[in-house]
């Protein structure tokens, strides 16, 4: 769908980075915690003040409404955050409320199947019922919430990712599921993934370009 | 007692003498003397307070003396600014993280200044009716009313809008990252903090008469106006403040949150101090 580019991006604790993904390639970053990874990726998202400019395809960040281009270039920070009652309403597209849900659910079966029934798809891959939907946010594991949070970052269509650790805190099981959905994801959709990730075995097992930041520099991996 | 008085009330006002206030002084001395008894260390505190308290409304009376007797607009608009930037500052000082530079100043005073002021001459103008519109003996006490409770709603709402955003970093962004609007991420606290500012208020109206009589009621009827007439000038102040109140908050709400934002949306709590 799209690559990514980054021209001259700087904050505090970085020098300029200037990185192109491709659309469908997968990059990782690593480097000692408080090099700044998460930083990187926060100003790619455009939550922190910087410098630079960053290219979807063609069109640069600083021509697109912020909320736009958050919806587009979707973040996946490490600690997950929920702000309503129960996980369906961080939803938008379907808008599960208790005894109607049924009901609303096969009105919208008819409409959007696709997108429905994909996101029940992401969430048995992660090894969840759909009626997770229904559940308070207090229920949650911290292992489940980073699950889910990948799925509802992902029920925004990005066309770019953005993953901080996003296995960091997952058993074995749950970490290959995670890993196999963001590849599916990425082949599917031709997302280009910026995935910060300190696992060594990780980044071996997946491959593609690795860069590891280091003395405030983004350099190759070796 | 003046001979042109109207008949009508029968009770007047006892003037009180020098010797009636160092009686009741008595009281806060004593106060002060149980203070260091009971070792509450307060009694320092008690006695400053208690003095300021007498210098200030001294100087208060005898400065709208000054005014009443002249009626000058310029004098009572100097009388009003100070007002206002005292009131400022007051609610600059009750907030826990105020934003740094001249907004943590502004956007109290401003908010109260477009409220109250407002209030203050609609009330004047259309429901009163006074002549001229800024005769002292009206428009300072209405001021100084609305001021003193827009006030507290101001430094409440404020103090809750920014201490909650910062305690709801993570959730605020993640209502970014989910492409939401500054608007809508902030909707949540922004309501909370308003329902905040306006509950003094809307408690004060609840219970007005039934636990406590509000004190411009009580000084009108020590004065010697009829209780009627005293309920009914009670109710319009009570009218206002509430008006005012809401309006106040909802102004300084609306400026803390916006500030609480940036030109491309981001969240920035770097613009937030913490009190000393």
């Amino acid at each position: 769908m799209a690559g990514l580019r980054l021209d001259g991006l700087t904050h505090r604790t970085l020098a300029p980075v200037d990185l192109v993904l491709d659309a469908g390639e997968r990059v990782f970053v690593s480097g000692p915690s408080g090099s700044g990874k998460s930083l990187l990726l926060r100003a790619i998202a455009d939550l922190d003040p910087h410098q630079g400019e960053v290219w979807l395809d063609t069109e640069p960040r600083s021509r697109m409404a912020p909320p736009v281009w958050r919806r587009r270039v979707g973040l996946l920070p490490a600690e997950s955050f929920w702000w309503a009652e129960t996980v369906g309403e961080h939803f938008p597209a379907i808008q599960t409320s208790g005894t109607l849900s049924a009901e609303k659910m096969g009105a919208f079966h008819s409409d959007h199947p696709t997108h429905r029934d994909q996101i029940n798809g992401w969430l048995t891959g992660l090894g969840f019922e759909p009626d997770v939907l229904d559940w308070s946010v207090t229920r949650l594991s911290t292992g489940e919430r980073q699950r889910l949070a990948l799925v509802r970052l992902l029920a925004q269509r990005p066309e770019a990712l953005l993953l901080d650790e996003a296995t960091a805190n997952l058993d074995p099981v749950n970490r290959d599921r995670v890993e196999t959905l963001v590849e599916t994801y990425r082949r599917e959709q031709d997302a280009a993934v910026l995935w910060v990730s300190h696992d060594p075995e990780q980044r071996r097992r997946l491959g593609g370009r690795a860069f590891v930041i280091c003395n405030g520099r983004l350099e190759p991996e070796t | 007692m003046d001979a042109n008085a109207p008949a009508s009330p029968s009770i007047s006002l006892i003037e009180l003498s020098p010797w009636d206030l160092s009686l009741a002084s008595l009281l806060v001395l004593l106060l002060a003397v149980l203070s260091w008894r009971l070792r509450l260390g307060v009694e320092r505190r008690v006695l400053i307070a208690a003095a300021r308290s007498a210098v200030q409304l001294s100087l208060v009376g005898l400065v709208l003396k000054l005014l009443f007797a002249q009626t000058s607009l310029p004098l009572i608009g100097l009388m009003a600014l100070v007002m206002l930037s005292v009131a400022g500052f007051e609610v600059m000082q009750r907030q826990t993280r105020r934003f740094g530079g001249p907004w943590g100043y502004g956007i109290g005073a401003v908010s109260m200044f477009l409220s109250s002021f407002s209030v203050t001459l609609l009330a004047l103008t259309v429901v009163i009716g006074v002549e001229p519109w800024y005769q002292p003996q009206y428009l300072i006490p209405l001021l100084g009313m609305l001021l003193g409770n827009t006030m507290s709603g101001v430094a409440i709402a404020l103090d809750n809008l920014t201490r909650h955003a910062w305690e709801s970093r993570g959730r605020i962004e993640a209502r970014l990252l989910a492409g939401q609007d500054w608007e809508q991420a902030i909707e949540h606290i922004r309501r909370e903090a308003l329902r905040s500012g306006l509950i003094p208020i809307i408690n004060a109206m609840g219970t007005a008469g039934l636990v406590s009589l509000p004190g411009m009621m009580t000084g009108q009827i020590l004065a010697g106006s009829p209780p009627m007439d005293a309920a009914k000038y009670q109710l319009l102040i009570m009218f206002l403040i509430a008006a005012g109140t809401g309006l106040g908050a909802m102004v300084a709400v609306w400026m803390g949150s916006r500030r609480l934002f940036d030109e491309r949306q981001r969240l920035r709590l770097d613009r937030l101090t913490q009190a000393g």
